[in-house]
């Protein structure tokens, strides 16, 4: 299929965003100022300033004596970048591969999209209305290269739309600013009286590198489709999406969970043809007045089975909000995985947590507790005995069961008060917030010392006592302090 | 005539359980969960799976002998197979203790839950699943109602669930087939030995369902459960290790 770009022009992107914040400014000249040397210098006006005889780069001192109710508004740098991502993210109704084009412009890959819209014509006409109806002027462009499109939307008068193949004759009557140019150039080409693209574009190749450097040479070729020019689009597009789109609004709960089912429905299937299974997804919507969000959901084991992926949505569904209405979701399934086949045990009875019912399972957890999966570690320090790891890990070594551990283990340890009738001899009794323990039985020590290499030396002597009452501890001893560190069985 | 009027009692008590409910345990599964003469209590002698138990611990020291008699009868349940989870708000167990207790650690999903409400929105899920083999839930407060719709939920999937509550100063009436109590009282040595014997627990049945409540003293020694008769302790001169 023939590649075919559009190329969108923000004549008035700073001050637009102006009056669409401020209505009352529509109706007045508007400059956006900045501060260059000590002087004030209008970096963009709206179009009623224009009209007036103002230009970009003039001072504020000379703007005002020529405009006496001139609005002039400080420029906060990189906001036109802001703007235009903000923007670029609303064009991804139309097309997949959106990039940013600053200071004031996005180029669109257009390719095999015009007809969701009933043909090139519409798509431009659409585009061209929903902005404007935002509040945006614009110009967009069609044309076969980017560099095409991009000097039709700033210099043509008329015919925005260029037919397939006819990108030459477009660009034939443009200046050479629509070639995308330094200043310098564009001036030296009009010294030079070479006001058309006509005028030299059938000049040898080797000329125009001599004389004019090689940038005026990649910029025609790329206008000419002879040299490559890549997009670089503001989202890497998923190779697993689906797309909805409402033909009204929609913004009933009914209505989206049925949206996100059928997109499900759709995205399943063609996983399900290729063997593939999901293992994280996100659903995005946007809304009619150009807002969106997403939903992320994540699984433990890849899976195609649309029911259980529905349910990992519904418990974030109350996060959509509708506002006006949502025109448009998008399903991506953001890391895809081959299925594992793998043959149920079958003499096994119930499976282990490799299964898909208990993955389901961890799944819907996962939204509201954290799960962990504790291996053997090979330290002595009782705080690292154990680590966490995936799921489906296997532990390497066994548990280690040559000393006694207890069952529930104080994190951080609390400090006691104990007495000791003789050092190095367990304690005669101790007091653990407020209740006194006399101990008749006691087991240790057992000096366990910490790591150097992980953390500071320091060591701990532990013993496992037993009270009047039967109840058994583990206490230890610092070089000065006791504490309790856990409860024995 | 009087050994036949004792069959035909025995025969009408099996009716009289069938009737209030009681679903005999599958066929071929590990019925023996090792407890001894404590089984002697449950309906027909069977450890009741696939149900609601609640264990109850008024102090973390309480806790823990729960948990350790827990993880005692864990490890014949999961003989069989299945996935575990372990539900809880503010957990403490340790996880390399649980080998003493002939479990794996790794055989057990953790679940740690932030807000305390959810411990039992994700028991519930987790007591539906049927690849689960048992559920532990930790939690505080259980209203009749909940452990209504915890037992629901067991219905079908005939997962085996234990609710252990922390903090029970009180116990209100639950729905749940089997109430324990589990408490630790002193261990014993042979007479003369210095140190900590085996741990060695105050098990109370206080409720089950169609059985005989009852009280011992157990005690874990070599992987399995041991019923002792406490001996009144000599007192004798201890020394320390």
């Amino acid at each position: 299929m023939p590649k075919r770009f559009a190329a969108i022009w923000f004549r008035y992107l700073l001050t637009d965003q102006l009056a669409i914040r401020r209505p009352s400014l529509r109706e007045k000249p508007v400059a956006i100022v900045t501060l260059d040397h000590g002087r004030k210098v209008i970096v963009a006006l709206n179009a009623k300033a224009i009209r007036s005889g103002l230009q970009t780069g003039m001072t504020v001192a000379d703007a005002q004596v020529l405009l006496g109710d001139l609005q002039i508004f400080d420029d906060k740098p990189g906001r036109n970048l802001k703007l235009l991502k903000g923007l670029a993210e609303w064009c991804l109704r139309y097309t997949p591969l959106v990039a940013i084009d600053p200071p004031d412009g996005l180029l669109l890959d257009v390719t095999g999209c015009t007809h969701l819209k009933g043909g090139e014509k519409a798509y431009l006409t659409e585009i061209y209305q929903r902005l404007k109806d935002i509040g945006y002027d614009v110009r967009p462009a069609i044309a076969d290269t980017i560099g095409a499109a991009w000097g039709v939307s700033r210099c043509a008068s008329n015919g925005l739309l260029v037919t397939a193949g006819q990108h030459r004759n477009a660009l034939m009557p443009l200046p050479p600013s629509a070639l995308r140019l330094p200043t310098p150039l564009l001036l030296k080409l009009h010294e030079l009286g070479l006001y058309q693209i006509s005028s030299f574009i059938h000049m040898p190749k080797s000329v125009l590198r001599r004389r004019f450097g090689k940038d005026l040479v990649l910029r025609l070729y790329q206008a000419l489709g002879q040299e490559a020019e890549f997009l670089f689009p503001l989202k890497e597009p998923v190779p697993y999406t689906e797309r909805l789109d409402c033909l009204e609004p929609v913004k009933t709960r009914p209505a989206i969970e049925i949206a996100l089912q059928d997109l499900l429905e759709r995205l399943c299937k063609r996983l399900h043809s290729e063997g593939l299974g999901m293992r994280k997804a996100t659903l995005t919507w946007y809304r009619v007045d150009g807002k969106s969000g997403h939903i992320t959901i994540g699984t433990n084991h890849a899976t195609h089975r649309s029911p259980h992926l529905f349910k990992l949505f519904f418990i974030h569904l109350d996060e959509v909000a509708p506002g006006l209405g949502i025109e448009l979701f998008t399903l991506d399934a953001d890391a895809t995985e081959p299925l594992s086949n793998k043959q149920s045990d079958l003499w096994a009875g119930k499976p282990w947590a490799d299964s898909e019912q208990v993955a389901e399972l961890l799944d819907r957890i996962a939204s509201r507790g954290e799960i962990r999966h504790y291996l053997p570690d090979e330290h002595y320090w009782p705080e690292r005995s154990s680590k966490t790891d995936s799921i489906s890990a296997q532990p390497q070594n066994d548990w280690r069961e040559d000393k006694p551990r207890p069952i529930q283990l104080l994190e951080p340890p609390e400090p006691v008060e104990a007495m000791a009738l003789t050092p190095d001899y367990p304690p005669k009794q101790f007091i653990h917030r407020g209740t006194r323990h006399v101990i008749v039985g006691a087991d240790g020590p057992e000096r366990i010392e910490n790591e150097w290499w992980i953390d500071t030396n320091t060591q701990r002597d532990y013993f496992i006592v037993e009270d009047e009452q039967g109840r058994r501890y583990w206490i230890f001893r610092t070089t000065d302090r006791w504490f309790l560190h856990g409860y024995f069985a | 005539m009087n050994a036949r009027k004792e069959e035909l009692i025995a025969k009408l008590r099996q009716d009289i359980i069938a009737w209030e409910g009681y679903r005999p345990p599958e066929a071929g599964s590990n019925v023996s969960l090792g407890l001894g003469p404590v089984e002697t209590a449950f309906p027909n002698s069977i450890f009741p799976t696939g149900t609601i138990h609640e264990v109850l611990s008024a102090t973390p020291e309480d806790t823990a002998a729960c948990g350790a008699f827990l993880c005692g009868l864990l490890s014949r349940l999961l003989a069989d197979g299945g996935a575990c989870l372990w539900i809880s708000w503010s957990r403490r167990i340790y996880p390399p203790a649980l080998k003493r207790f002939g479990l794996n650690a790794d055989r057990i999903i953790f679940v740690d839950v932030p807000i305390q409400k959810d411990v039992l929105w994700i028991a519930e899920e987790a007591l539906k699943c049927e690849g689960v083999a048992a559920v532990i839930c930790e939690t505080t407060a259980l209203t009749f109602m909940e452990s209504r719709r915890l037992l629901l939920a067991v219905e079908t999937s005939r997962v085996t669930g234990f609710i252990l509550r922390k903090g029970v100063k009180n116990a209100n009436s639950t729905a749940c087939t089997a109430r324990w109590q589990i408490r630790p009282v002193r261990s014993s040595l042979r007479p003369g030995m210095p140190g900590v014997g085996h741990p060695r627990w105050q098990v109370d049945l206080l409720k089950v369902k169609n059985g005989q409540p009852g009280s011992w003293t157990l005690e874990w020694k070599n992987k399995s459960f041991k019923v002792v008769t406490p001996q009144p302790t000599i007192q004798i001169q201890r020394r320390y290790a």
